[in-house]
């Protein structure tokens, strides 16, 4: 995907989204369903997505050399053999003997950012999120490295122990109750069509299309944080609302839940960066 | 509860049987193919989770650990995944009605429009949220409760009408209470918080909360 100018197109899909809300607000609950689908059509359009940046930012990244080593990220091994980039992200997380243990693409990065290039991980972490000013070289690398398996479908194929120990405890963690209000993941994500607020909830709870177009649907640029996020953003933002503490960035537990989500997802189709609310 | 129970566990034994053919037929064929590759006896152990969530949470602040520890309902319904077997139902709704304080004056209806407030704040609890952040209900997430309010959640029932259809009855305003205060006193594993109970919400703000369902001048009841 080539770079594109997406500034104009997206600030007329903001104000369109804009005005359909004022709009979806005015009509009652006849047209809600209706003015949603709309809003989330405009959202998709892939001319107003400013995700592109972070593809092309990743891109160059990739191929940056850094760390102790001076070498770029090229002959990191994401799975598919060092360097390959078409379809590895469909396929993770998964078991690495190098490391013996099982990854998600975020934490493999981090990983060849250490072993391959003998880098500082420590202001990668600091920037691990994006914020305003300060752009970050996981949701850059994640983004570029995810759209590269765009139109190939998830496939896990959890054949050995510690992939199928890694979904073990992803489920067990996806139906985990704790803290001030008992939340789990699966107090939002176990049934079929239902809402929080107007926000429409997949059940994550079995295989099949909620999973397959959600979770095939990350990285995405949110709009409401105007900033390009990873599934590993998402669970925190997630945990954040069960009112726990804020989980590790690429710990060994979110690869698990990973795991366990993008197995749901298991024959989806990527296509990323997406763009939503 | 218990016909669902039973009706439940006839289908999990045919499941069970369906499961075992297939795993017989094509064991070890693809797990991929199965809808749930895993069986129950790959369930983690108790210490494996231990590590797993020592090591997903390495820097908690003070004041939070005990966000990361499951009482007696959390663990048994984490384990059930929300559907316990009668007895072990029965025993945390025994548990849970015992957790109920009722206000020491019997007056369980506040002030309606503080109520409201309450059913629309989401604030309070998360680690994004300032100190002496006021906690919110945020019943509005999951229930409709107010016709005018169009951004409402489907999680739960809508609650439209609730003391209207109720008659404004006292009794049905107590029982409101205790639900808000600890919901599994009633359903065993019920997707909503026990506000009271985890004293994230207060004796005036439940009151408040029941007031909104239960007065006849809150938009619930127009």
């Amino acid at each position: 995907m080539k770079r594109r100018r997406p500034y104009l197109f997206f600030l007329v899909t903001l104000l369109s989204s804009v005005i359909t809300i004022v709009t979806l607000r005015a009509q009652g609950t006849d047209n809600t369903d209706k003015e949603l689908e709309r809003y989330r059509e405009m959202l998709d359009d892939p001319m107003a997505n400013p995700g592109y940046f972070n593809v092309d930012r990743g891109e160059q990244l990739w191929a940056t050399a850094r760390g102790k080593k001076s070498v770029s990220l090229e002959t990191c091994d994401l799975g598919k053999g060092p360097g390959v980039l078409e379809g590895a992200y469909a396929e993770l997380p998964r078991y690495f003997a190098d490391a013996n243990k099982v990854m998600d693409l975020e934490q493999r990065l981090l990983w060849c950012m250490q072993t391959v290039q003998d880098l500082d991980i420590k202001d990668v972490l600091a920037r691990k999120f994006g914020s305003e000013g300060h752009t970050s070289d996981m949701e850059d690398l994640v983004t570029f490295i995810a759209n590269k398996s765009n139109g190939m479908k998830f496939h896990l194929s959890l054949s050995n122990a510690q992939e199928q120990q890694a979904y073990a405890i992803g489920k067990e963690l996806f139906y985990r109750r704790s803290s001030l209000l008992d939340f789990s993941c699966s107090t939002c994500h176990s049934e079929d069509g239902k809402r929080i607020r107007l926000q429409e909830l997949p059940n994550l709870s079995k295989p099949g299309v909620d999973a397959q177009k959600t979770i095939a649907s990350w990285p995405t640029y949110r709009n409401s944080q105007s900033q390009t996020r990873t599934m590993q953003n998402r669970l925190y933002d997630c945990y954040r609302q069960m009112r726990m503490p804020p989980p590790d960035y690429a710990s060994d537990g979110m690869t698990a839940l990973i795991t366990y989500l993008t197995k749901q997802a298991e024959g989806g189709e990527i296509n990323v960066p997406s763009i939503k609310r | 509860m218990s016909h669902r129970s039973n009706a439940k566990t006839v289908l999990r034994a045919f499941a069970g049987a369906a499961a075992l053919a297939v795993t017989m037929t094509y064991g070890g064929l693809s797990a991929g193919l199965l809808a749930d590759p895993l069986t129950e006896k790959d369930t983690p152990s108790a210490a494996t989770m231990e590590g797993v969530l020592k090591g997903m949470w390495t820097e908690v602040k003070s004041g939070w650990e005990d966000r990361l520890v499951q009482d007696a309902t959390q663990k048994t319904c984490s384990q059930y995944r929300n559907d316990p077997p009668a007895a072990e139902a029965n025993a945390i709704v025994e548990r849970e009605t015992a957790t109920i304080v009722m206000p020491a004056d019997g007056n369980v209806l506040g002030d309606w429009k503080q109520g409201e407030k309450i059913a629309s704040s989401g604030r309070g609890g998360q680690f994004s949220d300032p100190p002496n952040t006021e906690n919110g209900g945020n019943c509005y997430a999951c229930h409709q409760l107010s016709k005018t309010e169009l951004s409402y959640g489907t999680l739960g029932p809508s609650l439209t009408n609730f003391g209207k259809d109720r008659e404004f009855d006292l009794d049905a305003a107590k029982a409101a209470y205790a639900k808000v205060y600890n919901a599994q006193s009633v359903n065993a594993c019920s997707n909503m918080p026990r506000f009271g109970a985890h004293k994230f919400l207060t004796e005036q703000q439940i009151k408040d909360v029941v007031a909104f369902l239960f007065d006849k001048d809150s938009p619930v009841n127009k």
